[in-house]
């Protein structure tokens, strides 16, 4: 395993009087997509936004390159290199396509030989890069989302659930440019529930139950053991195969 | 992966739409001023009546300008911008009065820089007391309508008090500098000077937030935070400078917009911002929360209702906007340029 780039020590996170993360361990090999699975509520959308700063811990260490962040503003941790797709794509609807690329570009206008590559993952956003981003689709708004978040080179990419409500000829396309980030050596944590799409990208696997990581391994392991999947998901995930 | 400067073509310029935006509600305006015509019967009264109504619009959207965004980036009710209004005015007030020299003389240019003076005065007063306001009474109340709205209350019933006390709690008289008095004739129709001064003033500060709005880095920000502002810090931006920005900003402009309402009406009260407040919630809820463009067609129809009915029939002036608010929502339940939200 590569040397982690995202690791969580006993994290805890209350919202309110709701204790949702109950000691999380999770570690983020460089250059690897790992995937978080777990039923609906088990914590996984909370992770992220836990290391994201947007929901702070009120527990435990986040150390992202060897560098503590948990606590730190949500600003503070994007500067550092986190990018951050969530669930429900925030893109701004009243900005542009390209409206919305320039403003995720913190160094300046947007890398032209980089946004070419961008089109060449979604090539949608080319044809719509004038138009505001609320005439877009779902699919399109979702490539929207991730394209925001590679539109400079980022660390690690935090991505909740790219495939929910997307039409599967989407998703075909998606898994596509996963591919091409992953070959581009891209870090990846993605909370994914569609089992097909999570495998086909994943290398290594943690599974969520209750706020904690009840399962570690290697996407490999995981795929190839339908025991195991059973147990630990399911029949949540026969039903997004 | 990278390229030089020189290769880099896409700016903010390039990302503006290309999909024409909604111009329905732009029709209300030629619309209402098109109903009123029969009615007022006169077509020199009809004119009249309208420019006096651009020339109150636009006042009213320049101190309705900063609260929209205010409103629409912050999710803040700021019940006190009543304040701002009054203060500045009253600064205006003070600073005209001390050159009585620039604002007595028969010389246009010297009425304007004496005026100019008093406006960046009343500007520069309002934006600190506007920085005080948003660290020391907003800041520990963000998300809370319901203190929002008490703690702001509370701080305009303090701001009038306070002038009060320092301007004494009689009216002042605000007399037009000496060129700005009068009207020119086209005509039988008669517009006043001042009126034309206000149009302009309201054009420019229209102009210089729609070119800030769409053409920097600085104006998606504050649109893209008025729809998410959760998002706008998950891509690496310190919203809370951004809320102190436009807050600083616009009560700002409700100093400007308060020297040019005080000089309109030529006197002024510790209540004259309370006595607007009431029109410029109706041109926000109107133009849409946060909607700029919105504001700006939701002031002229505001002021035009007014006037028109101000002329026709006094007495149901106020409620007729109310009206013109029902009317609207009804339409469009969001206003008339909607402000996607989440």
């Amino acid at each position: 395993m590569a040397d982690p780039l995202l690791t969580l020590a006993s994290v805890h996170t209350h919202i309110g009087q709701y204790h949702i993360l109950q000691g999380v361990d999770l570690t983020v090999p460089t250059g690897e997509v790992t995937v978080l699975l777990g039923r609906n509520g088990a914590g996984k959308t909370t992770t992220l936004r836990t290391i994201m700063g947007l929901w702070p811990p009120s527990a435990g260490r986040i150390a992202f390159a060897g560098q503590p962040i948990g606590g730190l503003p949500p600003p503070d941790i994007a500067r550092r290199g986190i990018a951050y797709v969530p669930e429900q794509m925030a893109v701004f609807s009243d900005l542009t396509v390209a409206e919305n690329m320039t403003l995720a570009a913190l160094a300046g206008p947007p890398d032209t030989a980089r946004l070419e590559w961008i089109f060449g993952l979604f090539p949608a956003l080319k044809k719509f890069w004038r138009s505001p981003a609320g005439v877009l689709s779902g699919g399109q708004k979702q490539m929207l989302a991730i394209a925001r978040a590679i539109v400079e080179p980022r660390a690690l990419l935090l991505i909740d659930e790219p495939t929910k409500g997307i039409a599967p000829a989407i998703i075909e396309s998606m898994i596509a440019a996963f591919a091409e980030l992953k070959r581009a050596n891209t870090t990846i944590l993605l909370v994914e529930q569609n089992f097909r799409f999570a495998s086909s990208l994943g290398d290594t696997v943690a599974v969520m139950d209750d706020g904690r990581i009840v399962h570690r391994g290697t996407m490999g392991d995981l795929a190839a053991d339908s025991v195991l999947q059973s147990r630990l998901l399911g029949l949540s995930l026969d039903a997004h195969a | 992966m990278t390229t030089t400067a020189t290769e880099q073509s896409t700016t903010v310029d390039d990302a503006r739409p290309a999909t024409p935006r909604d111009r329905l509600p732009l029709l209300l305006v030629p619309l209402l001023a098109l109903i009123a015509l029969p009615l007022i019967g006169s077509p020199t009264t009809w004119v009249t009546l309208t420019i006096a109504a651009l020339a109150m619009g636009m006042m009213i959207f320049v101190i309705s300008s900063g609260l929209t965004l205010v409103f629409g980036l912050m999710d803040v009710l700021n019940f006190g911008h009543g304040a701002f209004i009054a203060v500045g005015a009253y600064v205006a007030m003070s600073v005209l009065a001390l050159f009585p020299g620039l604002t007595q003389a028969s010389s246009l240019p010297l009425n304007l820089a004496g005026l100019g003076l008093a406006t960046f005065a009343a500007m520069l007063v309002t934006g600190l007391l506007g920085f005080a306001f948003e660290r020391i009474i907003i800041r520990p109340v963000y998300g809370q309508h319901l203190k929002q709205i008490l703690i702001t209350t509370g701080g305009l019933i303090v701001a009038e008090q306070m002038i009060h006390v320092l301007w004494g709690g009689d009216q002042k008289p605000m007399p037009l500098p000496a060129g700005l008095r009068g009207a020119f004739t086209f005509g039988d129709v008669n517009i006043e000077k001042f009126r034309i001064l206000a149009v302009a003033v309201g054009l420019v500060v229209f102009a210089t937030i729609s070119l800030v709005l769409n053409r920097t880095k600085l104006g998606l920000l504050i649109r893209a935070g008025v729809e998410n502002r959760e998002m706008v810090e998950a891509l690496g931006y310190r919203i809370r400078r951004l809320f102190t920005g436009v807050f600083v900003a616009g009560s700002a402009l409700a100093g400007l917009g308060g020297t040019l309402w005080a000089l309109y009406r030529e006197t002024l009260t510790a209540a004259i911002g309370g006595e607007v407040i009431v029109l410029v919630f109706i041109v926000i809820i109107i133009g849409g929360l946060g909607s700029v463009g919105g504001c700006f067609i939701g002031s002229i129809l505001v002021a035009m209702m007014a006037n028109y009915t101000g002329y026709l029939a006094p007495k149901v002036a106020l409620a007729s906007n109310i009206l013109l608010m029902v009317a609207i929502l009804l339409w469009r339940p969001q206003g008339l340029y909607p402000v996607a939200k989440r």
